[in-house]
């Protein structure tokens, strides 16, 4: 027996065992499958995923160009239901949940980064990330905090420029900070740095460990470049729809 | 927040919201100068009824207030009967030749139409004198640019214009009764009869009397006559405001739903975007309606203001012919109008914005 794993209450006392204290994962995948149609023909992107992802961890998840790593994406982050399986963020179970449960899912639970940054272009970099958090129905000044976050962020003095302004770098550390402003429980990002040149890739994914490290955000990141996944601190390969 | 990305929509396509609100705008014109014309000239016939000074008012036996008077079946002994009539001190005739809409020619007795009120202002020339000569409102003589000396050819007649009148007294174009009933074929006949009393508040009794005296002819008080030139005692000029009406509004609702409907296509990715940060349908749809209302109200607004160009337009090319009023009542129907017609055409784009997929959104290109 363990030291700790069992307590002395008292010379009479019955033995008691100390549970270890197991913290419920952010992410919590279980079975999942996806099956869509595409014309006549049914495509499986997802044949029984498992994953589970603990508070605070920085994921990547690693594969090829249909491996089904964007579909878990779009299922993850509610955007789209999955065909079996449980998927639960922050204990909350998406299976089964309607659109509008799903929207409000992403209001409060999840945050984006795409590829293509998906800034909307006719709103500065400030309206970009304020918008996000009149949708989720919070004040739309920026906190102390959230000012020393853009500031890591290197986008402080680029707040008023709009994203034709900005180069694909600023516009994706727009989106980071657009992702995170409403503190959800996690931030997906796909392919974070597949629209950038290799000096622009490691400044965002250098900004995006410091995230995690500094705000213990939990992040998922979708990429095929194993590169991108070092900067990770766990690393998960998909492949046919399948964790491998 | 959501004002400053729908103005930041409208905006960042410049020439299609110009467009959009140029249509609504001409819209709500369309509809304003309609109504305000129709408003604008019975209202001035009506004005110039009641500057003939009369308190009752003489038509021949099957017209209506509405009918014009082209004819002349009452016989010139008429006003020579009713003078007989307790209470009446001046009665007088006249004889309306019509002209191209709305244009006629009036003949009267001047001696007794002086009599009856005063008498014309003029603003240069005075009564006619010879048989060919012709008295005409100021209106009528800056549209066709006469003045005092100037030759007019109207009804297969030369005209010498011996007078220009202030406006606002019986008719636009008046010559001597005798002379229109000789050119017009019917001497000794009149058109209507005008009739003054001692007691004007005695109007409504005299008329109910003279009524059972001379049964068939529509006899009206000066007030009744002119709270009957209203647009709904003319039921063509209803239907037709009926019918340019729900014409205007199939334009703003082509005109809006075109323009959304673009939009929506255009902006698949930022719905796609929005629904992904968590915005729902009411979010989309509030946009898209909100983004309408904006472009609705911006037409109402410059529709108002062009209603103003078309009168001043009408005032200065055609002053005699068409009178436009403003009639700020039709500022709010007008407006409400084209905010609905507007508001129809973004349903189906708001309905499309709605059910679009967001992933299949996020990757439009």
């Amino acid at each position: 027996m363990s030291e700790g794993a069992v307590g002395a209450a008292g010379a009479n006392a019955e033995p008691t065992i100390a549970k270890p204290m197991i913290a419920k994962p952010m992410i919590q995948v279980r079975g999942l499958t996806k099956v869509y149609r595409v014309g006549e023909v049914e495509v499986h992107a997802l044949r029984g995923v498992d994953l589970e992802i603990a508070r605070g961890e920085f994921v990547a998840i690693v594969g090829a160009s249909g491996s089904g790593k964007s579909t878990l994406f779009h299922i993850l982050g509610g955007l789209t239901p999955p065909t079996a399986g449980t998927v639960r963020i922050d204990g909350k179970d998406l299976g089964g949940m309607t659109g509008a449960q799903r929207t409000d899912l992403r209001k409060t639970t999840v945050g984006f980064v795409f590829q293509k940054y998906n800034l909307l272009p006719t709103l500065s970099a400030e309206d970009n990330i304020k918008i996000v958090e009149y949708i989720g129905g919070r004040s739309t000044a920026f906190t102390p905090e959230f000012q020393e976050v853009l500031k890591l962020l290197g986008i402080l003095d680029r707040m008023k420029h709009k994203p034709r302004a900005l180069s694909g770098g600023q516009q994706q550390r727009v989106a980071i900070a657009r992702g995170i402003v409403n503190q959800p429980a996690i931030l997906l990002a796909d392919e974070p740095t597949g629209n950038l040149d290799s000096q622009n890739s490691a400044a965002v994914l250098k900004v995006i460990k410091d995230l995690n490290e500094r705000t213990g955000q939990t992040i998922l990141m979708i990429t095929h470049d194993s590169e991108a996944a070092s900067y990770a601190g766990r690393t998960v390969h998909i492949r046919d729809g399948r964790i491998v | 927040m959501l004002n400053k990305l729908i103005f930041a929509n409208l905006t960042h396509r410049p020439v299609r919201t110009l467009l959009s609100v140029l249509a609504i705008a001409v819209e709500v014109t369309m509809i304003l100068t309609l109504v305000g014309v129709s408003h604008g000239t019975l209202d001035s016939t009506a004005e110039r009824a009641r500057g003939v000074g009369a308190d009752i008012v003489v038509r021949p036996p099957n017209s209506t207030v509405m009918s014009s008077l082209s004819s002349a079946p009452i016989s010139d002994k008429l006003p020579g009967v009713l003078l007989q009539e307790p209470h009446v001190v001046l009665a007088t005739g006249t004889v309306i030749q019509s002209l191209t809409f709305p244009d006629s020619i009036t003949g009267l007795d001047f001696a007794a139409f002086n009599k009856m009120n005063g008498g014309f202002a003029y603003i240069a020339g005075g009564d006619p004198v010879a048989d060919d000569d012709m008295i005409v409102d100021k209106y009528y003589a800056q549209q066709k640019q006469l003045h005092v000396g100037s030759r007019l050819r109207l009804i297969d007649h030369d005209w010498n214009i011996s007078g220009i009148f202030e406006g606002g007294k019986l008719a636009r174009i008046c010559v001597k009764l005798t002379a229109l009933q000789m050119i017009t074929g019917s001497p000794g006949h009149l058109s209507q009869v005008y009739v003054k009393l001692d007691n004007p508040k005695l109007a409504q009794q005299v008329a109910d009397t003279l009524k059972t005296r001379m049964p068939g002819y529509p006899i009206f008080t000066m007030e009744e006559l002119t709270s009957m030139l209203s647009i709904s005692n003319i039921g063509m000029l209803t239907d037709f405001i009926g019918v340019v009406i729900g014409v205007a509004v199939i334009v703003g609702f082509i005109v809006v739903f075109l323009a959304m409907y673009t939009a929506v296509l255009e902006r698949t990715r930022e719905i796609g975007i929005l629904k992904a940060v968590g915005g729902g349908s009411g979010l989309i749809l509030n946009i898209l309606f909100r983004e309408t209302l904006m472009l609705a109200v911006c037409g109402t607004v410059v529709g108002i203001a062009l209603t103003y160009g078309t009168q001043w337009m009408m005032k200065h090319s055609v002053p005699a012919s068409l009178v436009q009023e403003t009639v700020y009542v039709w500022w709010v129907y007008a407006g409400a109008i084209a905010v609905v017609g507007a508001l129809l055409g973004a349903i189906i784009p708001g309905y499309k914005a709605v059910n679009q997929d967001v992933t299949e959104a996020l990757s439009y290109e």
